[in-house]
């Protein structure tokens, strides 16, 4: 099979201005057939720029924007997805059976009402009138009505947003079960630990551009930095002045160090202290990767288009 | 080439067949329809300002012939209601409120959003035309012939369509909940400058010879006739009722792609 029948989605040097405010510049993108891949990147990335495209919202002033190979204009293309946005009231006298049957009737071969209302943990709550429900039941509406149409890939804008941890727990549970069903799924978020927990690939936006793409793993080694945290009577300012030793202070007890020659550093400590203990030594989280990246890409951007972007 | 062999999802895009197409329109409809009539604080109203007008003007103080003048009057100022307001203030409030958004990224059939309202609207209009009837008849003794009622109940259906386009190219001005206000700006100024509250002969010459500006003017004619207080043409009501609602769909439409 050809690699490009495996693309479902796909921007290429797309940009997109609004007035003099450039809110996409020459930026690329694809999701695979079968993946997850988070968008990332703060506000004012462009990751709502770019989702708008792909839904077929607003037009590229330039480039490329496909989905399933067609213009996302096209009613065709959307009838293969499934949407959940950041912001949407839905109708509130409507039942939840209701949202789902009539968001089920736009589509060819949509899943059952209550197969989809399982799924998405709201069974329960059909016959309630969406206004009376949670802002964590209202969420979880949305993401079955996301799903209710068998989409082959789902458009998720922060879906976590307003939920608790269970609820949040359960929610990846039904993505990872779309995920191995073979649905694609793209994923904004600004939980990184949603996007460690679930993404194939990240995607990272800033100014407008993708910054990087690739695996979770990929992107976390961007950044060499490792983390050291023990219970010891070495003093942070004398590990600080050790040699690849970026920080070191002392907090709640435990020293911790950050350093890229983790190695190194642990067996100094061992050396200096032998009474040292609960020793852990971590690689730094995407968390950190994500700071490092946009950081540069801060810096290598000039301050003209900082200012729109 | 991938070796890896294609993950089973041979769907393509299932063809969407007529009828399921057709479903989704009347899904819309029906969705439209329902989540208004839950709305008392929506529906009320904008049924009961012509209807109780007319209980106090129309049976309370006046009688006769006057009530038959009333009757078409306030019958004309009803039907507008539901055009401006329901589709104007809705629209507002959806556009703000992201679900528009969200039906244009879906699958929804074109057109299916606006259908749904503007058969809310008919319904609307024609259920205010159903309550002044019953008032007309029942309470002020007004002496209608079927042929008559059923020609206000199709004025009603029908002559709320250009206040629909109305209201929703007013709708597409602002956002969230400066429309209400908006629209009565509209509203209350219009039916009184076309003569639905006081005659046109008891306002000012200027006022009278500018009220065909007005698409209420030409409804309230056609309303007038329904009753057999109008002997004159309708086609050219009709025809500027319908340019109305064609002239103000289309610049409606026109902000609606260039601004969601």
């Amino acid at each position: 099979m050809n690699i490009s029948d495996q693309v479902v989605a796909r921007l290429a040097g797309v940009d997109k201005r609004y007035g003099r405010l450039v809110a996409l510049d020459q930026a690329a993108l694809q999701l695979r057939r079968g993946e997850l891949l988070a968008l990332l990147g703060p506000n004012g990335a462009g990751k709502t720029t770019a989702i708008s495209l792909l839904l077929g919202l607003i037009r590229a002033d330039a480039g490329t924007v496909e989905l399933f190979g067609r213009d996302p204009r096209q009613i065709q293309a959307r009838r293969r997805i499934g949407v959940m946005l950041q912001h949407a009231e839905l109708p509130a006298t409507l039942r939840v059976g209701e949202l789902l049957r009539l968001t089920a009737s736009y589509y060819p071969a949509p899943r059952k009402p209550a197969d989809c209302a399982e799924l998405a943990g709201v069974g329960d709550l059909l016959r309630r009138p969406y206004a009376k429900l949670s802002g964590g039941q209202q969420r979880r509406v949305q993401f079955a009505l996301a799903l209710c149409g068998n989409p082959e890939l789902l458009f998720l804008d922060e879906p976590t947003v307003g939920m608790d941890i269970e609820t949040r727990q359960r929610l990846w549970a039904a993505i990872r079960q779309l995920l191995t069903e073979g649905c694609s799924v793209l994923l904004t978020t600004h939980y990184l630990e949603e996007a460690e927990a679930l993404a194939d690939r990240v995607c990272v936006m800033a100014h407008g551009r993708v910054i990087h793409e690739g695996t979770v793993d990929a992107l976390r080694a961007r950044v060499a930095f490792k983390r050291i945290r023990c219970i010891s009577s070495v003093d942070a300012g004398v590990v600080g002045g050790w040699p690849s030793v970026s920080d070191a202070e002392q907090r709640q007890g435990h020293l911790h160090v950050t350093t890229a020659e983790a190695e190194a550093v642990v067996r100094r400590l061992l050396d200096a202290d032998p009474q040292l203990s609960e020793l852990e030594v971590q690689r730094a989280g995407l968390a950190e990767a994500f700071t490092e990246l946009t950081r540069e890409a801060d810096q290598a951007s000039p301050a003209s288009q900082r200012e729109v972007a | 080439m991938e070796t890896v062999v294609s993950i089973p999802l041979p769907r393509t895009g299932a063809p969407m067949s007529r009828r399921r197409v057709f479903g989704a329109y009347l899904a819309e409809m029906r969705c439209e329809c329902l989540r208004y009539l839950r709305a008392p604080g929506f529906i009320l109203p904008m049924t009961l300002f012509s209807t109780v007008f007319y209980l106090m003007f129309g049976v309370l103080l006046n009688h006769g012939e006057a009530s038959r003048y009333l009757l078409a009057s306030y019958g004309a100022f009803g039907i507008m209601g539901p055009g401006l307001f329901g589709f104007g203030v809705s629209l507002a409030i959806e556009r703000d409120g992201g679900l528009l958004t969200l039906k244009r990224a879906l699958p929804m059939p074109p057109g299916a959003y606006l259908l749904g309202k503007m058969v809310m609207a008919m319904i609307a209009a024609t259920i205010v035309m159903v309550l002044l009837l019953l008032i007309g008849v029942l309470l002020a003794h007004v002496v209608l012939s079927w042929g008559q009622m059923l020609a206000l109940l199709l004025s009603a259906a029908f002559g709320v369509l250009p206040f629909c386009a109305l209201g929703m190219f007013v709708g597409t001005l602002l956002k969230g909940q400066g429309a209400p206000g908006l629209l009565n700006l509209v509203y209350l100024p219009m039916a009184f400058l076309s003569g639905l509250w006081l005659p046109l002969s008891m306002l000012p010459g200027a006022l009278q010879r500018i009220a065909p500006i007005w698409p209420s003017y030409h409804l309230n004619q056609l309303t007038q006739a329904a009753v057999g207080l109008n002997d004159g043409p309708l086609l050219g009501h009709v025809l500027v009722l319908i340019g109305f609602a064609v002239g103000f769909l289309l610049l409606a439409a026109r902000r609606l792609r260039r601004n969601g």
